[in-house]
């Protein structure tokens, strides 16, 4: 049989820029920042180091040697490791399909985000009036411009998950444009020699210009935004909030699952992207060194990021800060008819006890209008996830000069990191696709391509309905965690003990040169399968003692976030969600077992 | 700026302004403009008397409307704004942003959309074309080889000009390939 010959990348590092835009995305940039904020500021980067070291490098290292030595996507790979092991290609693909359904939906807010920053001032940076003009949006009122912008404006989100609303055109376009420019990523992707029969040229490059924008894009403006952040006023409250290390969190448990959590999903390991960049590699390529570079360089960005996050939420705290006191200076003064400029913000407190002295019933009558103010609670708010990005940040820009520059730079950087991770994603779904001749020989590749995306784009379409944001958090929070730790764990125990671990150090021995050398093989074989157990025993322990499931909903009364529980089938969808990719693995397994045994008894029969 | 007496006769005299034209007769002064319980906030009481019905204060709303209509003077003469010089129990009404006839963000839209749907039919295009030449010259390729003319030598499968390429190892010892097929 004639050997299909693979596309290769064009030269090592561009499979590494392909690695690092995959593994590089929006988690670095968002929760990575909530997380050190959260579990000890500056103490958090030991639990951070030590998981790093203990799963993060040998998993990586791990999913790229598999790929590269058995040139093949998720699904081709694990069959070649063991038969039965299909359900686990098959399980990525499915996990894979369902992260692209909703991930694209953050490139669509980015580029809503994106088009409104071309006007002077910001849509985001002041309330719209009321109907007969007299003052601002009772909504708008009583939360921030920033807030209602996203959640009005944006999102137009209801008050539940329940109340499903409609489809909201705006979000449906830019949800169309964010595939189309996936699409057009992609389109320039691998291409099956259909003949190979000697056809002597070299085979179609894989993604490769659009790799390099899209790896070293963020680091440029993410540099541009330190130089701004740092020199912000009262970013330096930020920074030194961020990095006074608070010991006593490493006691806590969450800490370091956190951290565990965090360099797992952080590097993408799971999905057969890694699988499948890896496996357009040449076999001599040395896929140790670009584990380790890899990791460290997706670590460092984490840690980057955050410096840059602090000096925003330092510049954000403090101006809210003053503004607070000002707030209060003025009430005061214009209470007690006080000369201006007599109250500022260092007498403050001496005149308050002051006035309380002097006039007890008008200070009693005015005290519950009188904030308290104070730069650590406003340090404290800790956001992660689309709060941070959207309200957090552009509220931060809306406070700085030139705000549309900083604020296009600000939204293009989310997008090439969004659209870096998306097309690891798509990677990951197609290559198997087209690997398997079934597909591949009838349809060109630019037909499954255009097929998967409109697909998704139509099931996306649910996230821009008015209640989208509500299912965005369950697919967020629920599509990819569990199933992902459950993938991995299967993926490690498979190659060290059922293709075994003798075996697969003598094919890197013949690919790279030497043998791995026993930290690597420790760490396989027994450290980061029992580190995952660990955390699959921690979260189902810690849903089964929580009981139920609860979300944020957005309510326009109040103007803040409330909780709520989830209606049965939203409960039903979770669960579906899990399932689907989670079972995928047994029943894999089951059907190469039922199907070698009907073909034991044809052959015993004959 | 310091508020002094200047700075009183000067709000007076707007005041007196902003009632002369509001009910365009020309009998207010400034001295029928009355001010009282100055405070170092500087805030103040004040009134508007009538000096032709017997010194009786015009009522508040027709001050109100007044004032009204002539705020933005009024602040300009003190170098202020609604949101610096505040007038109790008169509400400014705020001034919408300017709303374009077309929202900015669908032209930027537009201008993107435009752009990318141009590079996909591009791509796949260029794709398409590419396909038929790689077709047109397997077909020619079949043609020569059915006269068998051009031979492809093919190792374990492989054509030997893709193992010149990257992929795979050309083992020394067997290298000589030229010597296999003995000339005709």
């Amino acid at each position: 049989a004639m050997e299909k010959s693979r596309p290769l990348w064009d030269n090592p590092l561009q499979f590494v820029f392909a690695c690092i835009s995959y593994a590089v995305g929006l988690g670095n940039v968002w929760r990575f920042p909530y997380l050190c904020q959260m579990y000890g500021g500056g103490g958090f980067l030991i639990p951070y180091f030590i998981m790093l070291i203990a799963e993060g490098m040998p998993l990586l290292y791990l999913e790229l040697a598999v790929g590269q030595r058995m040139r093949q996507g998720s699904i081709g790979a694990w069959k070649i490791i063991s038969p039965y092991l299909c359900g686990v290609g098959v399980a990525s693909v499915v996990v894979s399909f369902f992260l692209s359904m909703y991930y694209n939906v953050i490139n669509a807010w980015a580029f809503w985000y994106l088009f409104h920053s071309f006007q002077d001032p910001l849509p985001w940076a002041t309330c719209p009036l009321n109907s007969n003009r007299t003052g601002y949006e009772e909504e708008c009122e009583k939360t921030s411009s920033t807030q209602y912008f996203w959640y009005r404006q944006t999102l137009n989100i209801s008050p539940s998950l329940e109340a499903s609303g409609s489809v909201q055109w705006e979000q449906a376009l830019c949800l169309t444009l964010a595939w189309l420019v996936v699409y057009l990523c992609i389109l320039r992707g691998t291409e099956a020699n259909g003949k190979g029969r000697g056809s002597g040229r070299r085979p179609a490059e894989p993604q490769r210009e659009v790799v390099y924008v899209t790896a070293s894009l963020p680091y440029c403006v993410l540099i541009i935004y330190l130089i701004r952040g740092l020199t912000l006023h009262g970013a330096v409250n930020g920074l030194v909030y961020m990095f006074t290390p608070k010991l006593e969190q490493l006691s806590n448990p969450k800490t370091w699952v956190s951290a565990a959590t965090q360099i797992f999903f952080s590097l993408g390991l799971g999905f057969g992207s890694l699988i499948a960049f890896a496996s357009y590699n040449e076999p001599s390529n040395n896929c140790e060194r670009h584990a380790v570079i890899v990791s460290l360089i997706n670590s460092t960005t984490s840690i980057f990021a955050s410096i840059v996050t602090f000096s925003i939420y330092g510049f954000k705290a403090t101006f809210n800060y003053e503004s607070c006191i000002n707030k209060v200076i003025l009430l005061l003064m214009n209470a007690f008819d006080l000369e201006e400029g007599s109250l500022t913000a260092d007498n403050l407190n001496e005149m308050k006890d002051y006035l309380m002295a002097t006039h007890p019933q008008e200070y009693m009558q005015l005290l519950p209008q009188l904030k308290n103010c104070s730069l650590e609670a406003e340090l404290d708010t800790a956001v992660q996830g689309t709060g941070l990005a959207f309200i957090v940040y552009s509220e931060a820009i809306k406070n700085m000069e030139v705000p549309q520059l900083y604020s296009v730079l600000y939204f293009v950087m989310l997008l090439m990191l969004g659209i870096g991770s998306m097309l690891g994603n798509t990677a990951a779904i197609l290559t198997p696709l087209t690997d398997s001749r079934v597909i591949a020989a009838r349809f060109p590749k630019e037909v499954i391509s255009g097929v998967v995306c409109f697909i998704n784009c139509m099931i996306g379409l649910i996230f821009t309905m008015e209640a989208g944001n509500y299912w965005f958090d369950i697919f967020n929070d629920y599509a990819a965690t569990l199933s992902l730790l459950l993938i991995v764990l299967v993926e490690t125990i498979s190659v060290c003990y059922i293709y075994g671990i003798r075996r697969f150090e003598k094919d890197l021995h013949t690919m790279i040169g030497r043998k791995p050398n026993w930290y690597w093989k420790i760490m396989w074989a027994f450290v980061s399968p029992l580190l995952i157990i660990s955390l699959f025993i921690f979260y189902l322990t810690d849903y089964i003692l929580t009981g139920t499931l609860q979300y944020q909903a957005w309510d326009a009364t109040q103007g803040q976030l409330v909780t709520k529980d989830y209606p049965g089938y939203a409960l039903a969808v979770i669960g579906l969600l899990v399932a689907a990719s989670t079972m995928c693995i047994p029943l894999g397994a089951l059907v190469t077992f039922i199907r070698k045994r009907l073909k034991r008894e044809n052959v015993s029969t004959v | 700026y310091v508020w002094d007496a200047n700075e009183e006769y000067l709000f007076k005299a707007m005041v007196a302004f902003a009632m002369r034209r509001y009910s365009s007769k020309n009998t207010t002064q400034i001295s029928n403009v009355l001010l009282c319980n100055v405070t170092d906030r500087v805030s103040f009481w004040f009134v508007v008397t009538d000096s032709s019905k017997n010194v009786t204060t015009v009522s508040g709303s027709e001050v109100e409307a007044a004032i009204r209509m002539n705020r933005n003077r009024i602040n300009s003469a003190f170098l202020l704004s609604d949101k610096t010089l505040q007038f109790l129990k008169i509400t400014s009404t705020l001034s919408p942003p300017v709303e374009p006839s077309t929202p900015v963000w669908l032209i930027v839209f537009g201008v993107v959309l435009c752009l990318i749907v141009a590079g996909i039919v591009f791509l796949i295009a260029a794709g398409i074309q590419q396909r038929k030449k790689k077709n047109k010259e397997s077909t020619e390729r079949e043609n020569l080889e059915e006269k068998g003319e051009v031979t492809v030598t093919v190792e374990n499968g492989i054509p030997c000009e893709t193992l010149d390429l990257k992929a795979g190892h050309i083992n020394g010892v067997f290298a000589a390939d030229d010597e296999r097929y003995t000339s005709l």
